[in-house]
């Protein structure tokens, strides 16, 4: 049974996602057009230990969010697999067989405005996980397990009789973490939790996060297109680009030795607050269409290293010095060794 | 003289339970050629006193008091007609969501055509090449070509782009650039950042930039004005606001941001959030959250106040006669 320890708690491999993105059937006959397919996400693997947080980042579009949504099974998936405590979840069809998986694995949106029921108070969002679960059978032992949810995320437990509208943005994300962790779960998906957050209230809830995680022993999916809020809440990174993973690290490791073009493009994107006076160099180019994406590496038409056999054929992530990147030019060894973006210094 | 005064300017928006100040006696200087950065949490009265300069708060706001002068003249209380004049001739406006700032209907080419023939004698034709010389100087590939298409064919960091165009047709004296970048994603971000610097630089255009971003002014403004609560706390080169804030606000904002690079557990968090504008805590607005608030924080409002750095901030800590509570 010592191997089940080193079991991650989620284990996602070839994972793919397509959209059906046609015209409607007689406007593809009249204009004699073929079916289009999207393809959000396109064959992805990776593993999230227990107690590990791992970071998706990637501009919109990359795919980052739909996997989101296929690992909380809100989509089916078009191929691969998703193991979550050594249960396929695809082979889970009825509903009594998923509730217990289900339970343990919880969102949190990134619009807290959207994500809540405006006409619910407070305490019917809270507990909703709970009814529906069946976890707390009478209404006062699921009004004390409230109370205490709100207290945990800090807010009172006066707040429950509230509605939504009475409550700013960062106390909304609040509730929306509390409704999160009603049903105990351990596996907490959070799809840009913070992005509508002004940054005050932004690190109010990152640093609510990080208790959570150190007293319930949480492990979280994190979904961020902002780098600096990745590189202090992560373990490791994976960075998305059209619907592959490109570079998968530690979080260390990808900001100091960024290995794949991409990532280095990313973080020589960062904002520089230090004031050192590094000119960023704007990498010319934006994200192609992903219903038609480049042959062979997507990222082929933006790379300065990009030669015909990238253009030919797509890259699969192999190990490199600090991670895995999918590269042909890393492998190969013709990319100059890392010019790692300098780590600002301590004021 | 400066280029662009403000001063005690004041907005209020007239609601059936009473007046609500959005900008509450502000004034601020923009010199020829300078970034200002304005930055502040949402509904902290940056768009605001954007809107109310280049003259296009939505009614029923208005302004309530102070003036703006535009190279030494009163632009404030001008009738709606002469303003539209001054506004994109002298004054260019950028926004957060190019495409609601460009008209769907029209070619990029014709808004552009249409704009500079408003505000200049050019021909048609002159008029013409001088867009397509501006759609390239912004970096539209292939610009002859693209002239005649639609907003909507156009990518998001395109879009702003040819909104940056449209608001440099004419060579305004002042751009007033308000979350230029938030709707982009990161890397176009950068594109677009290094573009506005460039072109204000060669055309001399002094740019009021407004945004909740930190790291975006930090790389672009030469000044910042930080604001909280419809009035400015604090005001310094970037420089000193970035590394020496003095402002209780300024810093718990600074220490909130999480940097690549530096490791700490938790961020520094300013407890509890900005204000309604119905509630404004009387004293400095910012005193139910100051960690270093005081008796007379909660009574007096501080004006702005030469700070013992370089800065100057809206804070009773730095008035000498208190200095020693």
């Amino acid at each position: 049974m010592s191997e089940l320890a080193t079991e991650p708690l989620l284990k996602v491999s070839g994972l793919a996602r397509y959209f059906d993105v046609s015209r409607p059937w007689l406007a593809r006959m009249i204009e004699r057009l073929p079916r289009q397919t999207l393809k959000a996400v396109d064959g992805i693997d990776f593993e999230i230990a227990k107690g590990e947080t791992f970071s998706l980042v990637g501009e919109s579009g990359c795919g980052k969010s739909t996997v989101a949504r296929l690992v909380v099974s809100l989509y089916a998936a078009t191929k691969g697999t998703i193991l979550f405590d050594g249960v396929d979840l695809s082979k889970l069809h009825t509903r009594t067989d998923i509730a217990p998986v289900r339970r343990r694995m919880q969102m949190i949106f990134q619009d807290p405005y959207a994500s809540l029921n405006p006409r619910w108070r407070v305490a019917d969002i809270v507990a909703e996980p709970l009814r529906a679960f069946g976890l707390e059978a009478d209404d006062a032992a699921r009004r004390k397990r409230v109370d205490e949810l709100l207290r945990q995320v800090g807010l009172s437990p006066a707040d429950a009789d509230k509605y939504p509208h009475e409550f700013s943005g960062g106390q909304r994300q609040r509730i929306s973490i509390a409704r999160a962790l009603s049903s105990n779960p351990e596996f907490l998906v959070c799809d840009e939790p913070t992005s509508a957050l002004d940054v005050s209230v932004q690190s109010q809830i990152l640093n609510l996060m990080k208790d959570l995680q150190k007293r319930l022993g949480l492990t979280y999916l994190f979904i961020s297109h902002n780098l600096a809020v990745v590189y202090h809440v992560s373990d490791r990174i994976g960075v998305m680009y059209l619907g592959r993973l490109c570079e998968v690290a530690d979080a260390h490791d990808l900001f100091a030795k960024p290995q794949h073009p991409y990532t280095r493009l990313l973080l020589d994107t960062i904002p520089d607050l230090e004031m050192t006076g590094r000119e960023r160099v704007p990498v010319a180019g934006e994200v192609p269409n992903p219903i038609n994406p480049p042959t062979g590496c997507a990222f082929h038409p933006r790379c300065p290293f990009a030669e015909d056999r990238c253009r030919q054929e797509a890259p699969v992530l192999r190990q490199t010095e600090s991670g895995l990147a999918a590269c042909h030019a890393v492998e190969e060894g013709r990319i100059p060794a890392t010019e790692a973006v300098t780590p600002p210094q301590l004021p | 003289m400066a280029l662009l005064e403000v001063r005690n300017l004041r907005v209020e928006f007239p609601t059936r339970r009473g007046v609500l100040v959005a900008v509450d006696d502000i004034s601020l200087e923009i010199s020829e050629g300078e970034v200002l950065g304005v930055v502040g949490e949402s509904g902290a009265g940056k768009s605001m006193t954007g809107s109310a300069i280049i003259g296009l708060l939505e009614p029923p706001g208005r302004i309530a008091g102070g003036e703006i002068r535009l190279e030494g003249e009163r632009i404030d209380n001008l009738p709606y007609e002469k303003m539209r004049r001054i506004r994109g001739a002298k004054i260019g406006a950028i926004f957060q969501d190019p495409l609601t700032s460009l008209n769907p209907l029209y070619t990029i080419g014709r808004q552009l055509v249409e704009t500079i023939t408003t505000h200049t004698d050019l021909s048609e034709a002159d008029a013409r090449a001088h867009a397509i010389d501006l759609l390239s100087e912004v970096g539209i590939p292939a610009a002859e070509r693209r002239f005649d298409s639609y907003p909507h064919e156009f990518s998001g960091g395109m879009r702003q782009r040819v909104v940056i165009a449209l608001a440099l047709c004419v060579n305004p004296r002042l751009i007033v650039a308000d979350e230029p970048t938030t709707a982009l994603d990161v890397s176009i971000q950068a594109q677009i950042i290094a573009l506005l610097k460039r072109l204000c630089r060669d055309h001399g255009t002094a740019v009021m930039l407004i945004t909740h971003d930190m790291g975006v002014i930090a790389e672009t403004a030469d000044r910042v004005a930080v604001m909280y609560a419809g009035r400015i706390a604090e005001v310094g080169t970037v420089r000193d606001v970035v590394k020496h804030a003095k402002h209780p606000y300024t810093e718990g904002l600074m220490g909130s941001i999480p940097l690549v690079g530096h490791d700490v557990e938790r961020l520094t968090q300013i407890e509890g959030a900005m204000p309604r504008l119905t509630e404004i805590p009387t004293g400095c607005a910012f005193n139910p959250r100051c960690p270093k608030a005081f008796d007379r924080c909660r009574t007096e409002r501080p004006d702005l106040l030469q700070t013992d750095g370089a800065t100057q901030a809206a804070c009773w800590l730095y008035d000498r006669e208190t200095a020693y509570v």
